[in-house]
């Protein structure tokens, strides 16, 4: 008998960082995102030079997913096939599509940039996860109005529920201009025996929107 | 060629977001790509772009990409090549 058990999760909205329920500090306001989100990379995770190639929705999905995995997790114990990475957000890679944009408009001056083109995909975030965590099980992108935990635990539950995976890394990574909002989850499918001692709680609809609205400040 | 090559690095570094590398960590002689500072087809491209945008430098031939983009010195050489020819 299993069960499926939230064992971990990030939050990254505004200017704050919650892991596992604990606000991580950093050192000072940000005044914008590029500064924010090398605060985070410099304070917390180990060096990556490929971090500072990524567009901002891959960064702020890449911290959030590292926060939660590097300082907390040992995926190793799943097989790499069987860890699968669930995103989603509200405006897909739009905030990099307008960068993309703004090289081509001016008939003058079309420098198009190829580093900027690569991500004018929303999915490319999960690319950049599962290259930096060795992950390659399944992996699918949903765009929806809102944080969608309804879509969210049905497709978590389904990936787990088939065998194919053993645990999936759940996220929402929102980022238009200078707002910004980031969910990450671990999901794992848990003996009922091996419950793990630190944070865990069951996959609901409830328990995801729990996590969401209760680390929205 | 040596005050070209100077020009060429904080170029190369800001075109390809090479955030953590100072100019003078880049060695002149030393490749670009493969071991060196590790740069992808991505970054060739890139460095395409850096010579079009900064130089007026359009490579016409793909091929003569893999010799011009071998090192800072061949990149250096190669505009000044051309810079020659145009004078």
């Amino acid at each position: 008998m299993t069960d499926l058990l939230i064992t971990g999760y990030c939050r990254i909205k505004d200017q704050y960082i919650t892991l596992n329920g604990d606000k991580l500090p950093l050192p000072e306001k940000a005044d914008h995102f590029q500064e924010f989100i090398r605060m985070i990379y410099k304070q917390y995770l180990a060096s990556y030079p490929k971090f500072f190639k990524m567009d901002n929705l891959s960064k702020l999905g890449y911290c959030c997913a590292g926060l939660l995995l590097e300082k907390t997790y040992n995926l190793e114990k799943y097989g790499k096939e069987r860890i699968a990475i669930m995103a989603s957000n509200r405006s897909a890679s739009l905030d990099t599509d307008l960068a993309h944009q703004q090289t081509i408009t001016d008939p003058s001056n079309y420098f198009p940039s190829p580093a900027v083109f690569v991500y004018t995909l929303p999915n490319i975030v999960i690319g950049e996860i599962a290259i930096r965590h060795k992950i390659q099980g399944e992996n699918i992108f949903f765009v929806s109005e809102e944080f969608d935990a309804k879509t969210l635990h049905r497709y978590a539950k389904m990936l787990l529920e088939t065998n194919s995976t053993d645990a999936v890394i759940l996220g929402w990574f929102e980022i238009m201009g200078d707002k910004w909002d980031a969910l990450c989850c671990v999901v794992e499918k848990v003996k009922i025996l091996e419950k793990p001692d630190g944070f865990h709680i069951p996959l609901t609809i409830e328990s995801l929107d729990h996590i969401y609205s209760s680390t929205n400040t | 060629m040596e005050e070209l090559i100077a020009k060429l690095k904080p170029e190369i570094i800001a075109q390809l977001n090479l955030e953590e590398i100072k100019p003078e960590d880049i060695d002149a002689d030393a490749p670009l790509f493969g071991e060196g500072l590790g740069l992808d087809s991505i970054d060739a491209l890139e460095l395409i772009v850096l010579l079009e945008k900064n130089y007026g430098i359009k490579i016409e031939d793909p091929k003569e990409g893999k010799k011009i983009f071998f090192s800072v010195r061949t990149m250096a050489e190669y505009i000044t090549e051309h810079q020659n020819k145009k004078a």
